[in-house]
């Protein structure tokens, strides 16, 4: 695993005028705008699963996090520290995949960073990426901005990712039907932002789940938050496989997913543009913001009985009593 | 203190039978339900089928909590 | 119909609903025995569509609550050992034994692995020749049989690196316990619906010949509990107590013969500790002799420290059903899922876990 070799790959995939040649830093103007700077750090197990792998995931989910702020997303670093011993072979589909997330996303790769440790020090593999990209004036999407009377939305089936990286554990062996939905959504966003520039909130459902993510949303905003169990999108593969692992669907990770909060009467508009992307084709409406209650997240089942949402402490472990 | 669901059996082959919940495989245990058929339903526990669903008995439960239902002005 | 969507149905559940209202004159204290339907009970909101009349008690029927601390001790001095690998089921993570759990032994470097059956701990033993496996058997009767075929699998195969730590326990003495008791003027018991898909409904006719309480076994849907709850409710009115089936499609009279006979085969019927009710005579499972070179605790001789109680915890009250969680003074104060001070609060069956999540 020579520096030349993993050099190689970079150039060869991520080949663009800002990365080569190859300088100690890339320099770069930015458009109009409010700047918005992101990171995060990718050590998800099993590397490879259907409908992706790390490095798709290390693209899209960077790529989302500027798009849940509003932001284009530009520019992304991607630093990979690599156990000794890595086939060289695993490494160059992690970055072919990387460099198609990019292409899809209309984003480069313009610095990097790689390091190899010594065998089980990483692993197999971490990827780290951070993101640039600009906030156009005019938009303003932040956590805190959820208003009373706002419509929730949520752009398509949940749990797909968690179930699909889980039927990947050797020890559960099921095979699952499903792929993670891992993709990037900037698209999807410029589209509902050009339907509705006041959107208020805009998160993806990562680790946790949308339980989660609604309970950030109605802590930091001060609101309550009413969702509607029969209305969240849900596939069958996935309430299955909750139940023969007795896991909550409601706290499983998306990776290309949003969950959105929008004035109520645009909710149809946005709705509507959503549907129009083939991300948000199965987007719904779940629910609204109350003032009462708030910070709490209440979910209404198909008895017409509200009972609470609490984020979870941890991960859900599979369980058999 | 048992989460249990039901499964499909959509093959055997001696003591082990591969089962399916809405699209998802898994395999199970049948060593306790040696009785059961492809086509049929278990119920599944920690890999192993511990009862065949009487598909008979659904239905006739089902009817019976409609008459019940239905007995509203009755009792 | 086998589908659960089909015993989801609302418009089934509203009809029941209202049936329940219907017939419910008296006060009745109705004990949901199992873990599993206390978690349902919760997650469906049944409480709230029953009327004033009935109060649902939530009894020993987890059987991550009911481990004794020494036991969840004595896995994890096991999970210490460098020989050992240490399998289990995803529930018993997490609970706190005196000083740690599995998952923070794990943590530190004890090799210790999630299974969903004991199956996948026999394969593991089986691919890893140079360790010990040992399987960390907890449940009742639902979960016994495959642990036992496990066992039996393991002795026909000369695995002799596979063992089972037996945390098993039977239910109908823990119910005779809690009767004799009488801490609880209980007037109908809800009882569990996968353990006597196992031993047969049968098992619970001392319920009515011994002490004339309405029963019903039920199983885990809407449909199900409402509908057990309501013979309940008539039995009660009534004043003919039995033992109802309402899970027909899964519970038989005699139950599952082979997985009675598996268990009967691998274990022998002994004295068990079960937190909050204390030692209860035949109420648990050890490895028969003949299975002996795979009993975890015939073969290991672990140090295992002073095994303790935390202060204020009052999971042993719950469990009898006699304080609900909420009546707790650590409940949500200290006792929180991301620190549990006991296993009600741990285990997805739990008491505590059900109020803290759903309410």
């Amino acid at each position: 695993m020579s520096h030349e070799l993993i050099e190689g790959l970079f150039v060869r995939y991520f080949g663009n005028p800002l990365l080569l040649p190859l300088e100690d830093a890339s320099t770069f103007r930015l458009p109009q705008g409010k700047a918005a700077f992101t990171t995060d750090s990718y050590v998800v197990k099993p590397l490879f699963f259907p409908g992706g792998n790390i490095g798709r995931l290390s693209v899209c989910g960077t790529v989302n996090d500027l798009s849940m702020r509003g932001a284009e997303p530009l520019y992304l670093s991607a630093g990979f520290i690599i156990e000794e011993g890595f086939a060289v072979a695993d490494l160059e589909k992690i970055v072919v995949s990387m460099s198609e997330a990019t292409h899809e996303a209309g984003v480069s790769i313009v610095c990097g960073d790689t390091k190899v440790v010594e065998r089980r020090a990483a692993d197999g593999l971490y990827i780290n990426t951070a993101g640039v990209g600009v906030v156009p004036d005019g938009v303003d999407i932040s956590v805190q901005r959820a208003l009373p009377g706002d419509a929730v939305i949520v752009s398509g089936t949940i749990g797909d990712h968690g179930v699909t990286v889980l039927s990947q554990r050797q020890s559960l062996h099921f095979r699952s039907p499903l792929i993670s939905d891992v993709a990037p959504l900037n698209r999807l966003v410029r589209s509902m932002l050009d339907a509705s520039p006041t959107i208020r909130v805009l998160r993806d459902p990562t680790r946790g789940g949308i339980a989660t993510t609604l309970k950030e949303i109605a802590g930091n905003s001060s609101v309550g938050i009413e969702i509607d169990e029969e209305l969240i999108p849900v596939s069958e593969a996935v309430k299955a496989a909750c139940e023969m692992l007795g896991l909550d669907y409601l706290y499983l990770a998306n990776e290309g997913k949003l969950v959105a909060v929008v004035p109520e009467g645009d909710a149809g508009r946005v709705l509507e543009a959503m549907r129009g992307n083939i991300y948000g084709k199965n987007a719904a409406i779940i629910g609204h913001v109350t003032q009462d209650h708030p910070g709490i997240v209440t979910i209404r089942n198909s008895y017409g009985i509200k009972r609470i949402v609490e984020m979870l402490a941890s991960d859900q472990f599979p369980r058999i009593c | 203190m048992c989460l249990a669901v039901p499964a499909l059996i959509t093959k055997i082959d001696g003591v082990m039978a591969d089962a399916e919940l809405a699209g998802n495989q898994t395999s199970v245990n049948i060593l306790f339900t040696p009785e059961v058929r492809v086509g049929d339903y278990v119920i599944m526990h920690a890999g192993y089928a511990i009862s065949v669903m009487n598909s008979a008995e659904a239905e006739e439960t089902f009817q019976l909590l409609e008459e019940m239902a239905g007995l509203d002005a009755e009792e | 119909m086998q589908r659960s969507e089909a015993f989801r149905d609302p418009s089934i559940v509203e009809k029941l609903r209202a049936r329940i209202w219907a017939v419910s004159r008296k006060p009745v204290r109705i004990m949901e025995f199992c873990g599993t339907h206390t978690h349902a009970i919760h997650r469906f909101g049944i409480r709230q569509l029953l009327p004033p009349t009935i109060e649902m008690f939530s009894g020993p029927g987890c059987p991550v609550c009911v481990t004794d601390n020494t036991d969840i001790d004595y896995a994890i001095a096991l999970s210490k050992r460098p020989d050992i690998i240490v399998a289990t089921f995803g529930d018993l993570l997490k609970v706190p034994g005196t000083r740690e759990s599995l998952l923070t032994s794990k943590a530190e470097g004890a090799r210790v692995t999630m299974v969903y059956s004991p199956l996948d701990a026999l394969n593991l033993a089986a691919d890893n020749p140079a360790s010990l496996v040992v399987f960390l058997g907890i449940g009742f009767e639902t979960t016994a049989p495959a642990v036992g075929a496990s066992v039996a699998e393991a002795e026909s195969r000369g695995l002799d690196n596979y063992a089972v730590l037996s945390m098993h326990k039977l239910t109908p003495p823990a119910m005779r316990a809690i009767l004799d008791s009488r801490e609880i003027g209980l007037d109908g018991i809800l009882c569990p619906g996968h353990v006597s898909t196992v031993t047969g409904w049968k098992a619970w006719q001392f319920l009515t010949d011994s002490y004339h309480i309405p029963a019903a076994v039920a199983g885990f849907e809407p449909v199900d509990i409402l509908w057990a709850i309501l013979e309940i409710v008539r039995q009660c009115e009534e004043g003919k107590p039995r033992v109802a089936n309402a899970y027909p499609r899964s519970v038989r009279p005699e139950g599952t013969r082979p997985a009675r006979e598996m268990m009967e085969r691998v274990f022998e019927k002994g004295p068990a500790c079960w937190r909050g009710l204390g030692a209860i005579p035949g109420s648990g499972l050890s490895i028969r002799d003949e299975y002996g070179r795979h009993d975890a605790r015939r073969l290991f001789d672990v140090e295992v420290p002073e095994s303790s109680v935390p202060d204020g915890c009052h999971c042993g009250e719950v469990i009898r059903g006699i304080r609900k969680p909420d009546k707790c003074p650590l409940f949500k104060t200290i006792c929180t899922p991301l620190h549990p001070v006991g296993p009600c609060m741990v285990s997805s069956e739990g008491s505590c876990a059900a109020y803290y999540l759903y309410g």
